[in-house]
């Protein structure tokens, strides 16, 4: 890998050198770097570009890194990978993809993960989005999430965005048995004349199955953020969903909520809320001796940890 | 160390123009003193404090620290030139803990244990608040005992209190009372401090009474205020 594939890694998966545990690392349309353990096992899909990740029931304090990156221009890539995680684990996803572009033509990243966890398991899932360049060609990735959460499992999942995507669509669809449960948190900033779309879906089907989704976002210049939260309780469940947003200069942020209550016991709620940063925030942290951009940052820093 | 020369502040009023909420105010603050201000609600008290810390700005007139001509400042030079200012309606704010709070008002890079000691000293049980985010998890009382850390790890030669007895229960008020106290003994800075508390009234050097936009009275306390104390309703108003 060169030094700018090295650094997109590094963005994405926190990654200074190979990681322990399982790894595959995509570089250009191609796995350039594999590793497997006793316990997860990688391979590669012959029908379709992508691979199978296979985590033996049983396995604990566990990671698998799967992170891609994209440095040529005009590269357009759709992977589908697939997870299937056993009955009582508890493991670490680190996926992510950075994009550079300088060229003049798009480079774009799709892709599907699809997770099937079975029973007991407690899985974390990290996905992070960066895009570094200045090329005019657009940076531009589709993320899709597909989950199926076996009883009394949890997912905790972490999606986060904070540079330089031009163009995003991000879709998760989840559906829980029994006591699962899903926490889901995202966090996105988008600036210059990006456009940024998130959906979530989550069907709470089992009995005391719960979902709970937090976006906080951050819109400037002249960006564009839609946020569409649906959850349906179809048991006895709980869900909530919560939207919370700041707008800056010229950008526009839309905030679609919808619950569905399909059974008398579901819980649910929804929370969205969008506006500019408040005039005495910037004040008080003036009263401490910041200037007035260095209070901006720093509540928005804050508001995206 | 700090003069208001003709400091007047007006607002857009009714249909007749405009409504002056301080008229022509000459106070000076020597160093190393302990000012309380008092008077009736919309006597103009919290307006005055704004003025100092360049919140709002004055319609006319001067503002002086320490020699330096501060009225066309901006808060952020004023805070740097070393002026604080503690709300009487402390700010939330998402994702921002209070460590970091108290840390961006140090200044400088703080230890765990140096940002905790300034929240014991508001009686505050550090462990417990120390990475706690600053917003609407916190009650009323704390987040202002937090506000009142913020200005005491800030140490600069002048803060100012806009009624920091508001919203903190009894029991805290006394601690609040030794925090004052030790404050003014321990460094040579000077405090001004809004209130409406006997007990904060009574451990200032001077008092300074803001009635309808002006100075009504000022003086030392021990004259001041038995003269604020006699009067029936006044007693009631100021020992409640």
């Amino acid at each position: 890998m060169d030094e700018i594939q090295k650094t997109l890694l590094e963005q994405v998966a926190g990654l200074h050198e190979l990681p322990e545990g399982a790894y595959n690392i995509r570089a250009n349309g191609k796995s350039v770097e594999r590793s497997t353990t006793a316990h997860i096992d990688i391979v590669t899909k012959e029908d379709k570009q992508g691979i199978d990740i296979i985590i033996k029931p049983g396995t604990k304090r566990e990671s698998v890194h799967i992170p891609v990156v994209l440095s040529q221009s005009g590269l357009t890539e759709m992977v589908y990978n697939d997870f299937y995680v056993g009955d009582d684990c508890d493991v670490t996803i680190v996926a992510g993809c950075g994009i550079h572009n300088c060229g003049q033509q798009d480079s774009r990243h799709d892709g599907i993960h699809t997770f099937y966890i079975g029973k007991n398991s407690h899985v974390k899932y990290v996905e992070k989005h960066y895009g570094s360049g200045d090329g005019r060609g657009g940076r531009i990735m589709n993320p899709e999430t597909v989950v199926s959460l076996g009883e009394n499992s949890f997912l905790e999942m972490e999606t986060v965005q904070i540079k330089g995507v031009d163009s995003t669509r991000r879709t998760t669809r989840a559906k829980l048995a029994d006591h699962a449960k899903i926490v889901i948190t995202e966090r996105l900033m988008t600036h210059g004349s990006q456009n940024a779309e998130s959906s979530f879906e989550v069907d709470l089907d089992g009995v005391d199955s719960s979902a709970n989704l937090i976006s906080r976002a951050v819109a400037r210049d002249d960006s564009r953020q839609l946020f569409l939260a649906k959850i349906n309780g179809n048991n006895r469940c709980a869900g909530h969903s919560e939207c919370d947003a700041i707008i800056m200069d010229n950008a526009k942020i839309s905030a679609i909520p919808e619950i569905t209550a399909n059974n008398l016991d579901a819980a649910l709620i929804h929370e969205a809320a969008i506006g500019k940063i408040a005039g005495d925030q910037i004040i008080k942290l003036m009263t401490l001796g910041l200037t007035e951009a260095e209070a901006e940052a720093q509540i928005v820093n804050g508001f995206l940890k | 160390m700090l003069e208001l020369q003709n400091v007047s502040f007006q607002v857009p009023g009714d249909a007749s123009g405009q409504k002056e909420i301080i008229k022509s105010i000459n106070l000076k603050f020597q160093d190393h003193t302990f000012t309380a201000i008092t008077g009736p609600n919309g006597g103009g008290k919290s307006t005055l404090a704004k003025l100092i810390m360049g919140i709002e700005k004055p319609t006319s007139g001067k503002i002086l620290f320490q020699g330096t001509d501060i009225t066309e400042m901006s808060i952020t030079q004023r805070a740097k030139l070393g002026i604080s200012f503690a709300f009487q309606q402390p700010v939330r704010f998402k994702g921002i803990r209070v460590k970091d709070l108290i840390t961006l008002a140090a200044g400088s890079s703080l230890s765990t244990s140096g940002a905790c000691e300034y929240l014991s000293k508001v009686g505050l049980c550090a462990r417990d608040y120390i990475n706690r985010e600053v917003d609407a998890s916190l009650s009323g009382g704390e987040l202002k005992r937090i506000e009142i850390a913020t200005i005491i790890a800030r140490n600069t030669p002048l803060s100012v209190f806009d009624e920091p007895e508001a919203g903190i229960d009894l029991w805290s008020f006394s601690n609040l009372i030794k925090v004052f106290e030790e404050l003014h003994e321990t460094s040579s800075n000077s405090l001004i401090i809004i209130s409406h508390q006997e007990r904060i009234l009574n451990i200032a050097d001077e008092i300074v009474v803001i009635a309808d936009g002006a100075v009504s009275a000022r003086g030392h306390r021990d004259t001041i205020l038995p003269e604020l104390l006699r009067g029936t309703e006044s007693c009631k108003y100021y020992q409640q």
